[in-house]
């Protein structure tokens, strides 16, 4: 019996070793490389605070890092003017819109807000369809989209969603009795939802308003692609493919975005701290919903739509984009063709092949590791499992650029015998993208396992399956709906990762989709081409999103049988 | 706390209330006096909390009036309803301090901060937790969230109290001490109060009048000893304490549609001889006070309580006995 336990307990050290040692190589030490560099002087391998003295000193860097500011806040403030309405609305009242509002919450993961940044400028711009519309009209135009103006714009209606996500999961967790105590005592209406429902509901918006502050913080190329390079994120960026990857000022940068990182998720923790509630429904029934009157409800529809209307424009511009032939100075493009993507299709598949590669890859890994860690953690006893977790877990706070910036320093200097260097190799990307997708396909990972008995497992052991035995035979097959939805989910994120990606790929050959749009889209004639690859990108991640709820659904039935 | 200007009377008229097909109110008629406390009892589901919604405006009857005060305030929604509810959960906001809980409803009608200031404290000093008004909910212990509830709503000077089973998540002392404060209170107050309950000593020792109610309807309304005495059917005579029942399978003759009810320490045991109830012991058990025995008739089982006197001969199991009952303490009861 001993010696069973103990092979078995060696069996799992082994797997924790390895995983261990994947997350050292690829996350731990490009990040370290990052956060030495910029602590090292230059050249030498002093350390010291002068870099980030110089970057204090240089007024570039400081305007960039105010604007960055500027800008997250801002987009917090105007994807909060979005969400809050649409969540009371949905969670407070009978609204048939309420299915529509739902669906919003998938779209910025099909695109995300780079893929959009051109269309949105030939829609939103000074030039644009609707200010050349209201020009016509009014005789005024709305400067939508001059410069952070549009980053923010653009930004907020493409992460809006995560906040009216949270939130509205945080007001229908409330219990009824919270607010029927309130209306017992006389308050009703806003002014309820003010005093009441929006305090309790407040970890929920909290985490979501953290969330789109730090995405928008670390994004690198929205702001890029709409000629606003007065940011951090494209400031590190621009600094090492212009200066080189020497130059210590990419490095404190990326300090920099790290630590505003974490310090936005501490300051979220800090402010939640006594705070979680927790006040779920006590009883049945749930919250009475109140019914809409005419006049209320026709308000609550244009509501939606005029909202509904923004977050489908960049794919309607982008579509429309994609099948133009010239588009300027118009509200419609002057005449529509199948060239871009013949191009596409022809010359440039090679981008569509080389996100399909990549993306399995990765997310292959992430549901392997994922599922190893969770195991580890939620099944073993095997000490220091949850720093398995931590590590992984990591990867929140490091922004793509940081993470690229990383692999390209620690890399760099690691020659194959032919003397090319690893970090050229596409491989990289790979490792990079399933990093940075890691923490997600964990969470999914996580709650496939949590929903398995622990006693079918030990129903398995009972009948005489050995540990190795059981996990194959029973867990794995019925984690199966769940780590396939984490795959599909991580593969259709991965396709459109960018912010790593931009770092590292070294030749157009070995670039994947979202990079082959990022640079088409720079040129005016590589725009049609661009929007092209963009709606085939759309659509890989839409099928993908689509299966992943077919999966998690058809893991639900199986489920259901078991009980 | 100032008393209300008038106690306001309570007239719920052929209620009939369901939620889809789930017929949960039927055809309910009940009347409230003013300044009176009134209990709801019954069991588990039986709609006690729906019947108390639908008057605080949380719940639509598809019939019936609710008359406050002679009006009917079908048309008013909860908040102008001026009915304090006190949740079974107490519901106090945890992101509030206790003053803050209290103050809330006040602020809600827009009076000054002075006066709301006042009434606060008023309401806390009336509760006994002056001391405690900087706190969180979730710093106090159970009873104390309850009488926090209870400060909250009185805080606002309603026409009516009503109570959901406020003494339900205290522990068993406690449940006693808090429920002798409540009865205080409402009659410092005089204000009309509904209390909410399915355990029967609670309504028992507090209530002036009690409605028993089963699966949505009104079984019987009287005060406890009226209940007790002249139970007007099977259901509420075994609701409210031990009672035997006994019918026509069990050997005696009654009338149709009827059965004999009486309670334990209304009978006594007799000699076997001329008894027309008699059947062998089939426990025994010793209280103190008394001896409970069970004695087994026809098909039936019931229990006879005696006094118990030292030194008294005591039946032992397996013996035949009478058991003998004034015919003042026989009920003949419809189901
Ligand atoms: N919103 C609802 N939808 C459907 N059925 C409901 C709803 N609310 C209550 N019911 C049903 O109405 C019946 C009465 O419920 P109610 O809460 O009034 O019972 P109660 O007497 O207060 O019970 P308890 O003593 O357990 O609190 C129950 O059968 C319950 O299932
Ligand atoms: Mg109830």
């Amino acid at each position: 019996m001993r010696t069973l336990a103990g092979t078995r307990s060696l069996g799992q050290a082994a797997l924790a070793l390895a995983i261990a040692l994947f997350l050292g190589l690829f996350l731990v030490v490009p990040v370290t490389t990052v956060i030495y560099v910029a602590f090292t002087e230059k050249g030498g391998g002093a350390l010291t605070l002068i870099n980030f003295l110089d970057f204090a000193r240089t007024e570039l860097f400081v305007r960039s890092f105010w604007n960055s500011v500027y800008v997250s806040a801002m987009t917090v403030v105007w994807a909060s003017a979005l969400a809050l309405p649409l969540a009371y609305l949905t969670t407070r009242f009978e609204f048939r819109g309420a299915m529509l509002v739902q669906t919003l919450g998938f779209l910025p993961l099909v695109m995300p807000p780079f893929v959009g940044a051109v269309a949105m400028q030939l829609l939103f711009g000074r030039n644009g369809s609707v200010n050349l519309l209201l020009d016509e009209w009014f005789g005024f135009k709305i400067g939508f989209m001059e410069g952070l103006n549009g980053v923010i714009f653009l930004q907020a209606i493409h992460y809006f969603p995560f906040i009216l996500v949270n939130l509205s999961a945080a007001l229908r967790n409330i219990d009824r009795s919270m607010e029927e105590a309130a209306q017992n005592l006389g308050s009703h209406g806003l002014r309820l939802f003010r005093r009441i429902a929006l305090p309790l509901a407040l970890p929920g918006y909290i985490a979501g308003a953290s969330l789109v502050f730090v995405k928008v913080f670390d994004d690198v190329a929205t702001p890029l692609l709409l000629n606003v390079k007065e940011m951090l994120a494209p400031q590190a960026y621009l600094r090492i493919t212009s200066i080189g990857i020497d130059d210590p000022m990419g490095y404190v940068i990326s300090v920099v975005l790290i630590g505003v990182a974490v310090a936005t998720m501490w300051a979220s923790a800090l402010v939640l701290k006594g705070k979680d509630y927790a006040t779920t429904q006590r009883g049945g029934g749930g919250l009475a919903r109140r019914k809409l009157k005419p006049r209320e409800s026709f308000l609550a529809y244009a509501v939606v739509i005029l909202i509904l209307a923004l977050v489908l424009a960049p794919h309607v511009g982008l579509l429309l984009l994609s099948f133009a032939t010239v588009w300027s100075f118009s509200p419609l493009p002057d005449g529509y063709t199948l060239a871009h993507y013949a191009r596409v299709l022809g010359d440039s598949s090679v981008y569509i092949k080389n996100t399909l590669l990549y993306s399995s890859l990765a997310a292959g890994i992430d549901i392997v590791i994922g599922g190893a860690i969770a195991y580890l953690v939620l099944r073993t006893k095997l000490a220091g499992r949850q720093w398995l977790d931590w590590a992984a877990s990591t990867a929140l706070a490091v922004p793509g650029i940081v993470l690229g910036i990383g692999y390209l320093r620690a890399f760099y200097g690691v020659k194959l015998p032919d003397g090319t260097p690893l970090a050229t190799l596409w491989i990289v990307i790979v490792l990079a993208i399933a990093i940075r997708r890691l923490p997600y396909a964990l969470r999914a990972a996580y709650a496939a396992l949590q929903q398995i008995s622990v006693s079918l497992e030990e129903a398995a052991e009972n009948l005489g399956a050995t540990k190795a035995r059981t996990v194959r035979r029973v867990v794995i097959p019925l984690m199966t709906g769940g780590l396939l939805a984490g795959f599909v989910t991580s593969f259709a994120t991965a396709a459109v990762e960018l912010s790593a990606v931009l770092m590292l790929v070294q030749s157009n050959s070995d670039a994947p989709l979202a990079y082959g749009l990022y640079v088409l889209m720079q040129t005016p004639a590589g725009r049609g081409a661009g929007a092209a690859l963009g709606v085939i990108a759309v659509v890989i991640v839409a099928i993908c999103m689509g299966l992943a709820q077919l999966a998690a659904d058809r893991s639900q039935r199986v489920r259901g049988l078991d009980i | 706390m100032s008393k209300p200007a008038k106690a306001v009377g309570i007239e719920i008229a052929g209620i009939n209330l369901s939620y889809g097909a789930t017929h949960v109110l039927k055809n309910v008629d009940l009347t409230v006096r003013p300044g009176e406390f009134f209990a709801f009892l019954g069991p588990s589901g039986c709609g006690k909390t729906t019947l108390l919604r639908l008057i605080a405006g949380f719940a639509q009857a598809q019939t019936g009036q609710v008359l406050l005060d002679g009006q009917d305030v079908a048309p008013l929604p909860p908040w102008k309803r001026d009915v304090g509810m006190v949740f079974q959960s107490y519901a106090l906001w945890p992101h509030m301090t206790v003053a803050k809980n209290v103050a809330f409803g006040l602020e809600e009608r827009r009076l000054p901060r002075a006066e709301i200031d006042r009434r606060v404290a008023e309401a806390l000093d009336l509760v006994g937790l002056a001391a405690f008004a900087g706190r969180r909910p979730a710093q106090l212990s159970g009873g104390q969230q309850q009488r926090v509830a209870v400060a909250r709503t009185i805080a606002i000077e309603p026409k009516v109290l009503l109570l959901d089973e406020p003494l339900s998540n205290l522990d068993a002392k406690m449940r006693v001490s808090v429920r002798r404060e409540l009865r205080a209170l409402q009659q410092r107050l005089g204000l009309t109060t509904i209390f909410v309950t399915h355990d029967q000593e609670e309504a028992n020792t507090i209530c002036d009048r009690i409605a028993v109610m089963d699966a949505g309807t009104i079984r019987q309304v009287g005060t406890p000893m009226e209940l007790y005495e002249s139970p007007a059917n099977l259901f509420v005579a075994s609701f409210l304490g031990s009672a035997n029942i006994l019918g026509d399978g069990d050997g005696i003759s009654v009338p149709a549609g009827k059965r004999l009810v009486f309670r334990p320490q209304h009978a006594t045991l007799s000699s076997v001889a001329g008894a027309t109830l008699r059947g062998p012991v089939t426990h025994r058990e010793f209280l103190g006070a008394t001896v409970r025995y069970s004695v087994r008739i026809g098909g039936s089982e019931i229990l006879v309580e005696v006094p118990f006197q030292s030194g008294g001969e005591l039946r032992t199991v397996g013996d035949m006995v009478g058991v003998a009952l004034p015919p003042e303490r026989m009920l003949f009861l419809p189901a």
